[in-house]
């Protein structure tokens, strides 16, 4: 199985807070991992520190056989073949639902105007928002919004797409859209590493799930083993916590 | 011939050229100094909102940039411009013996006054654009140029405007104070104007008017463009695939 990111001894402190502790894991090509664990238990940090919106504080991360925490790496070469997608979609205001789609594949990517928007337009249309392209985003739903924000990360035809709770900021009517867009992605063999808390979605669409606890991870293994047979105390309690809240 | 309306026909008849000019002088002014106090006020603004590092060179010299630009600030904003205008038309003679323009004196004074104004402006502008949209830039691999050019500055831009626009309305006015460094605009002429018919009322009603006409037009010119930069209120949904495939991404209504 070919590993498309490779996480070695990673941490990461704020001042003297030190938030990641030690954290190993990789990303198979094709693999869908679902990182869950409390709130403040580092899910966002660490995703974060893997497309280095946050400077890791030690350790390695390994991309197709370099460490790109070496200084001589260009950061922003190793940033545009992954994919974000925010809990605050953040999509560009000052652009429309083409414009957002574009702008990136244009600018990063170099590519003509016509092909940006032949491959936004076919993105969007994977996320069902292609008769949309006119909109700004302030005239959209929180779904749309997060949908076209796939879209947008998509469109830079990325290795991995993280995901960080990407449905926490959505009206629980919208959820649904959202997760269906991102459970047809997992089908279409693309690569997702995705912080949730949404445990039935996890269940079904992961290969993987990494359990975190207080910047460590606790526990890693397929969904069934997680869910269903959890080996350690902290797993096991954030699941009967977490579960019975539903 | 005591009736004021009269006399402000007679005075508009035989005046209008003074008149026309001193509102060209004054728009003139108002508009050259905006723009470079925008420009001014931009520049600062970036500066000031650049992270200081925690250690370093860069450290010290940003330090010391941020404190000239904070004394500019609170000395342009904290004295009248009138007296702005005495001290550097006339402390310009005096020190280096520069016998300056007084219409170029003019735009200089509205430029550092408004830069000083606009520098808040902007600085509240940029901060104003949430860490979410840099966030999402960089994320998709743009770097900083790139980030801050297609993301982050037009969104400051959309949102300084209405405070720009309300600035340059402002100098409209308070151009008027720069007739104490012999600035022909319109309050100069406008005292010519009575001056040379005793007629100070009349002159002043009508100079009142053509003030108004220039401020309201100016809002209304720069309420239009606000509307046309933020597009239309609703969006077109686009029917028919093949026909967004085709480039026509407006007027496909369904
Ligand atoms: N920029 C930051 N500065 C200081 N502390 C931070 C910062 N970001 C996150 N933290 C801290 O790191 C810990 C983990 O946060 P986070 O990764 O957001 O957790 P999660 O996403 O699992 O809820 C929390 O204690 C949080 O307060
Ligand atoms: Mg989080």
């Amino acid at each position: 199985m070919e590993t498309v990111i490779d996480i070695q001894r990673l941490s990461k402190s704020f001042g003297n807070h030190e938030v990641l502790k030690d954290i190993h894991f990789s990303v198979n090509k094709g693999e869908v991992v679902c990182i869950i664990g409390s709130s403040g238990s580092g899910k966002s940090t660490l995703l974060r520190c893997v497309n280095l919106l946050e400077k890791p504080s030690g350790g390695k991360i390994i991309y197709h056989g370099e460490n790109i925490l070496d200084d001589k790496h260009d950061i922003h070469a190793y940033r545009r073949r992954l994919g974000m997608v925010f809990q605050q979609f953040n999509l560009f205001n000052n652009h429309n639902v083409l414009g957002n789609c574009v702008i990136g594949q244009m600018k990063v990517l170099k590519r003509s105007k016509e092909e940006a928007e032949k491959v936004a337009l076919k993105y969007l249309k994977v996320v069902g928002m292609d008769r949309f392209v006119n909109a700004k985003p302030r005239q959209l739903s929180g779904g749309q919004k997060q949908r076209v924000a796939i879209a947008r990360a998509l469109s830079m035809e990325p290795d991995v797409l993280l995901f960080d709770e990407p449905t926490s900021a959505l009206d629980p009517e919208m959820v649904g859209e959202v997760l269906k867009v991102m459970k047809e992605l997992a089908e279409t063999g693309l690569t997702m590493l995705i912080v949730t808390h949404e445990m039935e979605f996890a269940k079904e669409v992961s290969d993987r799930v990494v359990f975190m606890d207080k910047g460590v991870i606790a526990e890693e293994g397929s969904p069934d083993q997680i869910f269903n047979h959890p080996t350690g105390e902290r797993t096991r309690e954030f699941l009967k916590r977490t579960l019975r809240a539903i | 011939m005591d009736l004021s309306f009269e006399w402000i026909i007679k005075i508009i008849e035989t005046n209008w050229p003074m008149f026309l000019r001193g509102a060209g002088v004054t728009l003139l002014i108002a508009l050259i100094g905006t723009i470079f106090g925008a420009l001014i006020g931009l520049l600062a603004g970036i500066i000031r909102t650049i992270p200081i590092p925690e250690r370093g060179a860069k450290k010290g010299f940003l330090k010391f940039i941020n404190i000239i630009l904070s004394v500019y600030i609170e000395f342009f904003r904290g004295t009248p411009m009138i007296v702005q205008a005495m001290v550097i038309y006339y402390g310009s003679a005096a020190a280096f013996g520069w016998q300056m323009n007084p219409i170029i004196a003019g735009v200089v004074i509205v430029a550092i006054n408004t830069g000083a104004y606009m520098a808040e402006i902007v600085r509240g502008g940029i901060i104003s654009v949430d860490t979410g949209q840099y966030e999402a830039a960089q994320a998709i691999g743009m770097n900083h140029v790139q980030t801050m050019t297609h993301v982050v500055m037009p969104q400051v831009i959309r949102n300084i405007l209405p405070a720009t626009g309300n600035q340059f309305i402002i100098n409209i006015k308070d151009t008027a104070v720069l007739s104490v460094i012999s600035v022909t605009e319109l309050f100069f002429q406008t005292k010519t104007v009575a001056g040379n018919n005793f007629r100070y009322f009349e002159a002043f009603f009508i100079v009142c008017i053509i003030y108004f006409i220039l401020t309201y037009a100016v809002t209304l010119i720069l309420r239009y463009f606000e509307r046309k930069l933020d597009g239309p209120d609703n969006y077109i949904v686009v029917g028919n695939q093949a026909q967004i495939e085709a480039g026509e991404h407006k007027g496909i209504g369904q």
